[in-house]
């Protein structure tokens, strides 16, 4: 019998705890689910099964250092914003072995380092974050040369995304163009209504998923629902970062004296460049056992904040806290463009809300523009 | 459903070859000259490579450092890697003997643009260690002398006894190449020139609408040397630097050696000035 | 290292609980791999055996406090060829140097029945305060990962993969959420450097500072968010003064919010 499904770009929806059968008919198609759960006091994004895990009822309060999770006294399944994780966690884990070395007589054999990943189906992708991940994608598989630990995961990553109708006060991805609503890079694209889910077919492997799902052919009252909550959401961000000219401006300024001021709260803990998605600086080093017979060429995430980040024989190029805040804004805002086509700031906010002092780059732009 | 159930993964590109070390050779105190062949056959007759390029050398347990290639681009087969003792890396390849195997992956970056300078006068620069990563542009250039106008390598070291190959400046020289050592500090054997190396432009009278230059060595002479170069009209894009920074992977992935909007791995090491002018007087960028 | 022979280890003891020491003993499997490789000469805790000197490689655990401590380590420095400090004791003076801030003659009178037996120094301080020590293992007590680290790395011939970042990026990179943030919780992460495994906020509890400043840390702008987060002033200089109290970026910054 030929399943059940909808056309691809079709709109339809489902009803809120048919999600499941969604879930189901990953995890049979041999997928690892990953999504939002509550744990630490927060949102964040770990293995799960059934919808329940979700953080239904959940909202996420943000400010420059501050998240607090609250309790809505509804049901909603995806009423808050980004959490302390994002999917590089997955896609770019924080530690890997890229290979292994046996020493053998004078000379050495190597090995690869890790088995095939698996197949990960990522629930509850905001638009900041696909974007985030077509950033990565362009720095990992669109150079000269792949990323293959990154590919082996990309490549199979099923996308179920989900339009934010309720943005953070750290969000901006309006100014970066990101968001609120999904425009492409998911299988799926979620809109939560009060009663129901609209879902958006971005694939034909999205497109079977919902086969167990009972959906139906969205109607023009939720279509035009979904509009409206979209269109709210895109004028209540948090925050706005002028983009206009944003490279010439940091690159004519880098002698601005805003960079001795951020420098006296910036504390280098690197926090910023962990919880941002696109930040991918990485350290490569050696773990041995005590023989030296066998070692792993292990992958970590780097910070362009860490102080032995800019070492080169001789001293830190970067030594103070004001030239490590620099280079990374002007990375993320400039040389980035320059480097691969985009920005590497895609408005999501987790900057701001995890730095424990609060800085907040839209603040420190505004300021260096003149008008803080 | 068609979608595979486990992914696959491609060949790391971070993996190392191994490599022999066929020679050894002292070159000046702290600085030795190693000699390296793939053992794997196809690897080795498949490598080649272009004059400032560099490789990444691998010591299992110790780590990786990117060392440019100073041999002769005609010659891939035995790849040389002149090596100042500074880090981790260094000191331990320092300890290895003929016949021992280090791990070797490459070439990275970018190359002195010798395609553009056919036709033109080239004047290189070079202070101390920044000699080996322009000898393979001397070979090349040696290879088709025809190609070139007058070429003249100017080579600075602190002490007579830290000159970089001056066993070959005469091979270069009947090639018909004018090799200008100087020192910093002479003792009694030395006859030549004392001075910094950018004190040498003073002796020359470059054409500035045929010359090109090529500098590699401490960035404080390379500034000098952009300095000379630009008092005598050579335009911002026909002098070349090669700069340094800490290069972890040297694909780009790591982030670690950038300079502003380029990765020095990939679009560097060897950049023009006019590509870097901006950023290259910023304190600590 | 002696040719053709195994490097000979010893672990001294200074001013200090013998935490740092048993880390060592702590390395289970990898303690035989080590017994293996080295020839442990003297150590204490471990072997009723003990040799004299040289020594390849000297563990110093705890502060110098007393005349006769000073006298010893200078002969342990003579007798050992890399000296590693290890250990908050060792590297900053221990949470004994509370002291430093403090009349010692006033305590031995509080504490002791004949306070004329007690001869001690009026400042308990870092090895490195007097002699020179190759290299440092910070923590209280120092971690088992680390201290295998420094003798793998000395076995293979290469610098110590010690990392001198803040906490944070540990807990970033095992994802653990900032307590400081989501919680507001009072935390030294920012300004503490790694080596624990980012321990206390995993279990959450505001980093403590066992393992000392950071190679670069910004105690000023930290200590005012603490004070935000609802500390007062008196709060973060002692939240500093503990265990590294004496270290100088948390002496200063300790003595800093102490007015």
């Amino acid at each position: 019998m030929t399943p059940h499904i909808p056309p691809l770009n079709a709109h339809v929806v489902i009803d809120k705890p048919a999600l499941q059968t969604l879930f189901d008919a990953l995890q049979t198609a041999g997928y690892t689910l990953i999504g939002p759960t509550i744990r630490e006091e927060a949102i964040v994004y770990d293995e799960i099964g059934r919808i329940e895990e979700l953080p239904i009822g959940w909202t996420d309060e943000q400010g420059p250092g501050h998240y607090r999770l609250h309790e809505r006294g509804d049901g909603r399944y995806f009423a808050y914003v980004v959490g302390p994780h994002s999917w590089k966690k997955y896609l770019y884990p924080a530690r890997l072995t890229l290979f292994r070395t046996r020493r053998q007589d004078k000379s050495f054999t190597v090995e690869t380092g890790e088995e095939p990943p698996p197949k990960y189906a990522f629930i509850g992708a905001r638009g900041c974050e696909l974007a985030a991940i077509a950033v990565q994608d362009r720095v990992f598989l669109e150079g000269p040369i792949q990323a293959a630990t990154y590919k082996a995961r990309r490549e199979h990553a099923f996308l179920l995304a989900v339009n934010c109708t309720e943005p953070g006060e750290t969000c901006f991805c309006v100014s970066m163009n990101s968001g609120p609503r999904c425009e492409s890079g998911f299988d799926l694209a979620l809109t939560e209504l009060d009663d129901v889910f609209l879902l958006q077919v971005g694939s034909q492997i999205g497109a079977e998923m919902l086969a167990g799902s009972g959906w139906r052919p969205a109607g023009a009252f939720e279509l035009s629902h979904a509009r409206r909550l979209l269109a709210e959401a895109e004028t209540q961000m948090g925050r706005t970062l002028e983009t206009r000219d944003l490279p010439n401006l940091l690159y004519d300024n880098l002698d601005h004296p805003r960079w001795d001021e951020v420098a006296e709260r910036c504390l280098s803990c690197m926090n910023c460049t962990m919880v941002c998605p696109t930040c991918f600086c990485a350290d490569i080093t050696d773990v041995s056992d005590l023989s030296g017979e066998n070692t792993a060429r292990v992958r970590v995430w780097d910070s362009c904040f860490n102080p032995d980040f800019s070492y080169v024989h001789g001293g830190n190029l970067r030594p103070s806290i004001r030239a490590r805040y620099r280079q990374w804004l002007t990375h993320k805002l400039a040389s980035w463009i320059d480097q691969f086509g985009t920005s590497g700031c895609v408005g999501c906010g987790r900057c701001i809300t995890w730095c424990p002092v609060g800085i907040d780059l839209t603040e420190e732009v505004a300021a260096i523009r003149g008008e803080g | 459903m068609y979608a595979p159930q486990t992914t696959t993964m491609a060949p790391e590109p971070m993996m190392p070859f191994p490599a022999l070390i066929t020679d050894i050779k002292e070159e000046a105190p702290g600085v030795t000259t190693y000699a390296l062949e793939f053992e794997d056959t196809a690897v080795r007759q498949s490598f080649t490579f272009q004059p400032g390029q560099f490789n990444m050398l691998y010591l299992p347990g110790i780590g990786e450092a990117a060392i440019s290639i100073s041999s002769d681009p005609g010659q891939p087969e035995t790849l040389l890697h002149t090596i100042r003792v500074a880090g981790n890396v260094t000191q331990a390849i320092a300890r290895l003997d003929v016949g021992d195997v280090i791990g070797l992956r490459g070439p990275y970056g970018s190359a002195w643009p010798l395609a553009h300078a056919r036709g033109l006068d080239i004047i290189m620069v070079a202070g101390g260690i920044g000699l080996p990563p322009l000898r393979p542009a001397i070979y090349h250039i040696i290879h088709h002398r025809q190609e070139y106008g007058q070429v003249t390598v100017l080579v600075g070291a602190r002490e007579p006894a830290d000159l970089m190959f001056p066993g070959e400046y005469d091979a270069w020289r009947e090639q018909g190449i004018e090799v200008l050592p100087t020192v910093d500090r002479a003792d009694d054997s030395w006859e030549g020139r004392v001075g910094v190396v950018p004190m040498l432009f003073y002796s020359l009278r470059p054409d500035p609408r045929k010359t090109m230059i090529f500098t590699c060595g401490p960035e404080i002479m390379m500034r000098f040397v952009v300095y000379e170069a630009l008092a005598r009209r050579v335009p911002k894009e026909r002098i070349y630097l090669s700069l340094e920074r800490n290069m972890k992977c040297a694909i780009g992935f790591c982030g670690h050696c950038q300079f502003g909007p380029t990765f020095l791995c990939k679009e560097g090491p060897v950049l023009s000035y006019n590509q870097i002018e901006p950023f290259f007087s910023v304190e600590e960028f | 290292m002696s040719e053709g022979q195994k490097p000979r280890l010893a672990v001294f003891k200074f001013a200090s609980c013998d935490g740092c020491q048993l880390t060592l003993l702590d390395c289970e499997d990898d303690l035989l791999a080590i017994a293996g490789a080295v020839e442990i000469a003297y150590f204490v805790e471990a072997r009723r055996r003990m040799l004299d000197g040289p020594y390849d490689v000297t563990l110093v655990e705890g502060s110098i406090t007393t005349d006769e401590e000073v006298e010893r380590i200078k002969e342990v420095r003579r007798q050992s060829r890399f000296l590693i400090s290890i250990g908050a004791c060792a590297t900053a003076g221990g949470i004994q140097a509370l002291r430093n801030w403090a009349d010692v003659s006033e305590y031995t009178q509080l504490v002791y029945a004949t306070p004329d037996f007690i001869s001690t120094l009026a400042e308990s301080r870092p090895i490195s305060d007097y002699v020179p020590v190759d290299f440092e293992l910070r923590g209280c007590p120092i971690n088992k990962g680390q201290l295998i680290e420094l003798i793998t790395a000395l076995l293979i011939g290469r610098q110590p993969r010690v990392p001198a970042h803040s906490v944070c990026l540990d807990c970033k990179r095992q994802g653990t959420v900032c307590i400081m943030v989501a919680q507001g919780i009072p935390c030294l992460g920012p300004a503490t450097q790694s080596g624990c495994g980012a321990l206390c906020p995993a279990y959450n509890r505001g980093c403590y500072g066992c393992f000392g400043p950071a190679e670069t840390l910004n105690p000023a702008s930290l200590g005012q968010q603490l004070i935000t987060l609802g500390w007062k002033e008196a709060d973060v200089s002692r939240a500093f003064r503990s265990f590294n109290g004496y270290a100088p970026a948390f002496r200063e910054a300790s003595e800093q919010f102490e007015k």
